[in-house]
């Protein structure tokens, strides 16, 4: 925005007064109480002027432990400690558990459990990235969108508390399949629910896609090229943004994701309006799953044959999944007993939040914010 | 590619398959030269994780482990490694950006130390904080008393 030395070139300038300038650097305190860092993050900011010299994410303020945790539960007992990560994808948290240990059993889900895990995945998935949108527009200065999305948002938590009786740390799932069978009318409501939310999404395009704002705020703002974002580990729409067309259900399929058809949207710039693009694309794609998962959802049982005390075989495995931030991570240690020896989770927000240096590094402070909204972080998951 | 590379190093190199999962157990000695080789020459070029797990009764007792994955390939690899209380292993930030937040928790968690890393200092503790929690000798509710009496003027955090 403003130039501060284009302000001051009229003024006569020693020398020394001009290294005085350059030197005239400010380190501030960003956080961790701030309403834009999206809960307890804190950002040290080296600046000049307005302009961003340097970075230093200070994280761990909602640290609880829960690998440790999981070391002193069985299996089942941790189960709906995941949900408490990365609380606005609860169902995608407890997907990747489940999933491991069902690997490290050597069991499978029977296929209408996977149909149904699909289906709440999806929906989980719309309504992280519609509380994404809402924050992330706030942040820059949008309010109605914040409105709107939560008013969306609401249908899904209401399909999710009819189904599990919970809203937002649901625990939908168990290791082996499902522990309920979907109630009466779920299918419709479903159905129902992807016709209202259909228009609503273009709603949401009508309010930012053109607009001048947010296309001013946004484009090129925190660009990364697509070899950064790999070399920093970076995955999920970040990633997909700066053009790599990599999606794990896609690359490598788990639950019913084979069996379905859809799209991996991409952008090329890989700045703050492409990612918000993306994921725009990616809510309709998720529509598109969840309506396909309706129609063609299998009778059968929802549980797989798994004993009442789990005892998986000595051993270890990863399995990860696409949750809606990015690569979300089990590496799942057994040694035989009823609790696992060692659970690690590999965070989409933790690592991806690695990035944020890069991205803001010779941009403004206020890309700070849209930086740290477009980068989609949940504090509960990077601290863990 | 396992062959080949097991061809080259010998008997440094073990690799095994747990239920269709690639991993290989590498002499600590061989780290840094294996890791580069797998990126430059094997394309796995995403790190996806660092992490490691404490075995106390082992001579050795900590397992550093790398995830690694490979976009051109679409194939994951876990490369392991044993290391002794106290001895330090080179890091991968040279190899992988990705390295650098990984192995401070790596470093928080277990104390494993990285050598090279550029800046190894805590990330999810306070940077006084004594001990390291996910060791196995570190217990469930145990804390470090000191620091939260002098910071927090509370008599405990449990």
């Amino acid at each position: 925005m403003t130039d501060t030395s284009k302000y001051l070139s009229h003024l006569e300038l020693g020398e020394r007064d001009e290294t005085f300038l350059d030197s005239n650097e400010l380190v501030i305190n960003m956080g961790p109480q701030h309403p834009a860092t999206h809960g307890v993050l804190r950002v040290i900011l080296k600046l000049d002027g307005e302009k961003v010299l340097g970075t230093e994410c200070v994280i761990g303020y909602l640290h609880r432990g829960v690998e440790k945790i999981a070391e002193n539960r069985t299996y089942t007992m941790f189960n709906p400690y995941v949900d408490r990560m990365d609380y606005v994808a609860a169902v995608s948290n407890g997907l990747g558990y489940c999933e491991a240990v069902e690997k490290l059993l050597n069991v499978e889900a029977p296929p209408r459990a996977k149909y149904i895990r699909v289906i709440l995945t999806e929906l989980n998935r719309i309504a992280s990235h519609q509380l994404w949108l809402g924050t992330h527009a706030l942040d820059i200065g949008a309010i109605t969108p914040l409105f709107y999305t939560f008013r969306d948002r609401e249908e899904i938590l209401k399909i999710f508390e009819k189904y599990c009786g919970a809203r937002l740390t649901t625990h939908a799932f168990r290791i082996g399949g499902c522990q309920y069978e979907t109630y009466d009318g779920f299918e419709r409501e479903v159905k129902k629910f992807v016709d209202f939310v259909r228009p609503k999404i273009d709603e949401y395009e009508e309010l930012l896609t053109t607009n001048r704002i947010w296309v001013e705020r946004t484009k090129g703002v925190g660009v990364i090229s697509d070899k950064d974002s790999i070399a920093l580990g970076v995955t999920g729409p970040v990633l997909r943004a700066s053009g790599v067309k990599w999606d794990i259900r896609k690359a490598q399929p788990y639950a019913a994701y084979s069996e379905m058809d859809f799209e991996i949207p991409t952008g090329t710039h890989g700045d703050t309006y492409d990612r918000y693009l993306v994921r725009m694309a990616e809510m309709r794609q998720a529509l598109r799953i969840i309506s396909q998962a309706v129609e063609k959802i299998p009778e059968g049982p929802i549980m797989a044959k798994i004993p009442k005390v789990l005892k998986p075989p000595v051993g270890e495995i990863y399995h990860s999944i696409e949750a809606p931030k990015g690569e979300l991570g089990y590496f799942v240690v057994s040694d035989g007993s009823t609790q696992p020896y060692r659970v690690r989770v590999r965070p989409p927000s933790f690592v991806n939040l690695q990035a944020l240096d890069l991205m803001v590094r010779g941009q403004l402070v206020a890309d700070v914010i849209a930086v740290i909204g477009t980068l989609d972080i949940v504090l509960g998951e990077v601290d863990r | 590619m396992v062959a080949k590379l097991k061809r080259q190093y010998g008997s440094g190199i073990e690799p095994l398959t747990y239920l269709g999962q690639n991993y290989m157990v590498v002499d600590r000695s061989l780290i840094p030269e294996i890791l580069q080789v797998l990126r430059d020459e094997e394309q796995f070029d995403y790190c996806v994780d660092i992490t490691a797990v404490h075995y106390p009764k082992r001579e050795k007792p900590f397992d550093v482990v790398w995830i690694l994955y490979s976009f051109p390939r679409n194939e994951r690899i876990r490369v392991k490694t044993m290391i002794a209380d106290g001895e330090s292993i080179p890091s991968a930030t040279p190899i992988w950006a990705a390295a650098n937040w990984l192995e401070r928790e790596a470093f928080d968690m277990f104390g494993i130390k990285f050598d090279g890393h550029p800046d190894l200092k805590r990330i999810l503790l306070p940077d006084g904080w004594k001990g390291h929690p996910l060791r196995k000798d570190y217990g469930i509710i145990e804390q470090d008393k000191e620091w939260v009496q002098i910071n927090l003027g509370i008599e405990s955090g449990q």
